[in-house]
């Protein structure tokens, strides 16, 4: 696809969402004229950019839904479930068409042109009603004015008509265009002007002396009134100032007007208020001006011009001056973003990463070197390279709240399907977190929400038998915590039920029967492959794929999702993901001849492991129990114990444990490298990075660790008890 | 010659399975020692060859996977060969080098290192002197074995190296090597 192709292709995307939102407010009640203007502004922003890269399949379908929007925001037709459901169809059907675009297919083929014939009917009783429903309403408009217009000559055009000394040799007769100008409406007064008429003696009588004030009572355009006096234009002076009621009209229309970068002169005639013809007359009396002063003295500004000329009332000029400061305002504010493509900023990334290996490479050195002024080189320059790695990563951090935002449009589309009543909460939309974390969120979090909604949610009647409100709440939130995000998906439903979960697993052959678990191991049999317990597999869940899914592609992010439930009350799923998956500070320890990075975010302190007579493996942490892990047996290094061990205390999801190493090393920038496919179902080690001397160190990944070795002590205590198959736990 | 043209295409980045008809094609293997042993694979498989050290051992693996070392700034796992094919693990010597080998596994390039005790040389052997690997008494598994080529009057064992470093087996393996150790562990 080439760069234009591109660029409008994003674009078009972003316009879609934000037609979307604006679209599920409009639903929601917001009758903002704002809203309105938005939805129809995305919608023509679209439809234009489609004409410019020739996507004629999404420039004529965007026309459709532009010409509903369009009636909308007149107030021709009021916002309905109906109308908005259609629309919604329809930006979908654009996103579709977009698809196929950057497919390569720049024309739909024969099924979604069907598919958008359809959605077009859909649309047609929104336009349909155009000619009936607009003529009245116009009727009804006229009626009230013409009560206007009774009340207060003043609501009239106002035309002021000086005619040329040569109309009559010219073989025009000023009163044909007086009669003409009937057609367009009627003439509530007229004031004839013989001033400019000469003493008998002097007068011609082939010449025309009069001149005309009208008031005009018209619906017409102002273009539509100058045109009447299209064959005389050179020869007469002709002004036409807009009838109050219009002037309310313009500064509306001005203030619709589409964000582009305009003169004031092109936002007067755009508005109606002003006609090219005006314009140019105004232009050219300014660039006079210009030359008459002898091009020192500053351009009289057109507005005034266009005032003395009797063009335009001055109150419509300060509008468009107004709008014409917004738009460069806002015109100077997306200057300042710039458009990067994420692939350089990977790269950037990628590069920062280099750095930050090679300057603990240099430090090392100069370490070893023993020279102050080098060292203190170093550490400077090391100072610098970690400010870089911060803004760095700061670049591709994002907010969540455009992931979390798609799901008002799911939360909809859900209970309508489900005839449930949800109601969507979003908290902490602007936690910010790593792009490519994002990016892969999105999927695990919405079979998350689906499932919440269609399993979670009770219908209805079982929620009024309750007690509960009959509106679901499904709450999505986002925050920091201790160098993690934390998403949450809550449900106020019905809870797992532990029972049927537990009867669903032993016949799935995920648990053998009578193995006694605890409630939070039930609870997360559902993450395990293949389970569900829905009998009746619906379009949105239920598929026996969803959960095990989602543990596997957070897991992949180095993170863990975690459920909680409480029978009848709800259920609350919590996502746990590192803020970054390309650089963290790290602690760097070493067990035998071996480094290890434990992510610092994670560490609380670290103290000396001094009792280790009695074969247990937790200390006395302050009057606190702290179990730990040996790593040295863990990993199953040789070798003798040092003297001295270490205790690393980290602190996860809210739990303390241990980590036994030989040595403390300090802290380390560290850059992940992912180890590759290869190691893709090891547990306990999340990556690698590489140290100042060139090796390679492990970094691990606490929760597996301490997990496995929980795991590890359960199943030796089982079997010790004789008990049952090892395979029944699984991994 | 047209015929040797046409071919070549299809057979760049993977040796000969099957010497195909009368067509006569040349190819380029990497030869090298394994245990007394000598093996070649495909040279348009070989990204270079890496003196043996620095080496960061991958705890809970099976023995085959040595570790991982760092190639220019990207972490690349090292196979120790011997190992993978049922034998002793390799003892290293003054002349043990790594051999970086690039594969295409779904799309992606993966950079793999395999130890071997001695690099020898680049031979040239024409298709027609590669006869199809026996079906047993290589003491390898068959499928590791592209053809037995004929080297002045000796059989090299050209390896299939697809198989021998593929990596959805070997990760499998590593995930069964980790259950295996918890196993143990709990016995």
């Amino acid at each position: 696809m080439d760069e234009v192709l591109n660029v409008f292709s994003v674009e078009a995307r972003e316009q879609l969402e934000a037609m979307e939102s604006g679209l599920m407010q409009l639903e929601q009640g917001d009758r903002d004229p704002e809203t309105i203007n938005a939805v129809f502004r995305a919608a023509h922003t679209i439809k234009g950019g489609a004409g410019v890269v020739e996507i004629h399949s999404v420039e004529k379908f965007t026309h459709v839904l532009e010409n509903v929007l369009d009636r909308l925001r007149n107030g021709e037709i009021e916002v309905s479930g109906e109308m908005i459901s259609a629309l919604l169809l329809g930006c979908d059907h654009i996103g579709v068409l977009l698809d196929l675009v950057a497919g390569g297919q720049m024309e739909a083929d024969a099924d979604t042109a069907r598919a958008g014939a359809d959605i077009s009917e859909q649309l047609k009783p929104f336009l349909g009603q155009r000619k009936a429903e607009a003529g009245k309403l116009t009727e009804a408009e006229s009626d009230v004015q013409r009560e206007d217009s009774a009340a207060a000559v003043n609501d009239c055009w106002h035309i002021s008509l000086r005619f040329g000394r040569n109309v009559l040799k010219n073989g025009m007769d000023p009163l044909a265009f007086l009669r003409y100008l009937l057609n367009l409406g009627e003439i509530a007064n007229m004031a004839t002007l013989t001033d400019a008429l000469p003493d008998a003696d002097e007068m011609d009588p082939e010449l025309c002396y009069l001149g005309f004030e009208i008031s005009f009572r018209s619906h017409a355009s102002k273009a539509a009134i100058e045109r009447v006096f299209d064959f005389c234009r050179d020869d007469c002076e002709l002004h036409i100032l807009p009838p109050n009621s219009k002037v309310e009209e313009f500064l509306g229309l001005i203030e619709a007007l589409p964000e582009e970068t305009m003169r004031l002169g092109e936002i007067l005639v755009k508005s109606g208020a002003l006609t090219r013809e005006e314009l140019d007359t105004g232009l050219k009396r300014q660039s006079t001006a210009k030359v008459g002063a002898d091009g020192t003295a500053p351009l009289p500004p057109l507005g005034n011009i266009l005032i003395q000329q009797n063009s335009v009332q001055p109150e419509i000029v300060e509008a468009a001056a107004a709008k014409q400061k917004t738009v460069s305002e806002k015109k100077a504010a997306e200057a300042s973003l710039i458009r990067i493509h994420a692939d350089k900023l990977d790269q950037l990334i990628d590069l920062v990463g280099e750095l930050v290996i090679a300057g603990a490479s240099a430090n090392l050195l100069a370490k070893k070197s023993g020279e102050a002024t080098l060292v203190e080189a170093t550490s400077v320059l090391s100072r610098l390279v970690e400010s870089i790695r911060d803004s760095a990563l700061q670049l591709r951090m994002v907010q969540i709240g455009e992931t979390f935002n798609r799901f008002h449009r799911v939360a909809r589309d859900v209970s309508k399907e489900l005839n449930k009543e949800i109601e969507l909460v979003i908290n902490g939309a602007e936690t910010e977190l790593d792009k490519s974390v994002v990016e892969k969120i999105g999927d695990p979090l919405m079979h998350l929400v689906r499932n919440a909604m269609d399993h979670g949610i009770e219908s209805a009647a079982v929620r009024a038998a309750a007690g509960k409100p009959v509106r679901g709440r499904v709450e999505l939130n986002a925050f920091h915590d201790s160098g993690s995000i934390v998403i949450e998906v809550v449900d106020d439903g019905g809870g797992l039920n532990k029972d049927r979960i537990q009867a669903k697993a032993i016949e799935k052959g995920v648990i053998q029967a009578g193995e006694t678990l605890s409630d939070q191991e039930v609870v997360n049999l559902i993450f395990e492959p293949g389970f569900s317990t829905v009998e009746k597999v619906t379009n949105l869940s239920g598929r026996g794929v969803g959960m095990d899914v989602v543990r596997k592609n957070i897991t992949a992010l180095r993170g863990s999702v975690d459920v909680r439930t409480e029978p009848s009350a709800g259920s609350r799923f919590t996502i746990r993901l590192p803020l970054t998956l390309a650089i963290i500070d790290g602690f760097l320890t070493g067990v035998g001849k071996a480094s290890y990075v434990i992510p610092l975010d994670m560490v609380i302190e670290c103290i000396e492991l001094a009792d280790t007579s009695a074969n247990r493996d937790y200390i006395n942490l302050r009057g606190e129990v702290l179990p730990f892990v040996r790593l040295r047996e863990l990993f199953e290094v040789s070798g003798e114990r040092p003297t001295r061990e270490n205790v690393v205390v980290v602190q996860y999801a809210g739990q303390k444990a241990g980590i036994v190493v030989d040595q403390l090393l300090g802290e380390f920038q560290t850059v992940i490298k992912p180890l590759g496919t290869l190691f893709r179902n090891m547990r306990g080690i999340g990556g690698s990075t590489i140290l100042g001397s060139g090796e390679v160190a492990l970094i691990l990944d606490v929760q597996a660790l301490v997990s496995r070795s929980a795991m590890a002590e359960e199943q030796k205590a089982r079997a010790t008890q004789g008990g049952r198959l090892l395979e029944a736990h699984g991994a | 010659m047209g015929q040797v043209i046409q071919q070549a295409p299809a057979v760049r980045g993977k040796p000969p399975t099957v010497v195909t008809g009368s067509a006569v094609d040349i190819q380029q293997y990497l030869t090298f020692l394994l245990s007394g042993e000598m093996y070649a694979v495909g040279i348009l498989n070989v990204k270079e060859i890496i003196e043996y050290g620095q080496l960061t051992e991958i705890p809970m693996m099976p023995a085959f996977i040595r570790g991982v070392i760092n190639l220019r700034g990207s972490v690349v796992p090292v196979i120790d060969l011997s190992a993978r094919f049922g034998g002793r693990t390799t003892e290293t010597s003054r002349r043990t080098c790594i051999v970086i080998i690039e594969l295409v596994h779904e799309d992606e390039h993966h950079d793999i290192g395999i130890v071997v005790d001695a690099v020898s040389e680049v031979l040239e052997v024409s298709s027609a002197d590669i006869e199809p690997a026996p079906s047993f008494g290589a003491k390898i598994r068959a499928d590791f074995i592209a053809g037995m080529g004929k080297i002045a009057g000796k059989f090299v064992i050209i390896l299939d190296i697809q198989k021998v470093l593929s990596v959805d087996e070997i990760a499998t393996l590593a995930t069964v090597s980790d259950r295996g150790a918890q196993t143990t562990a709990g016995v």
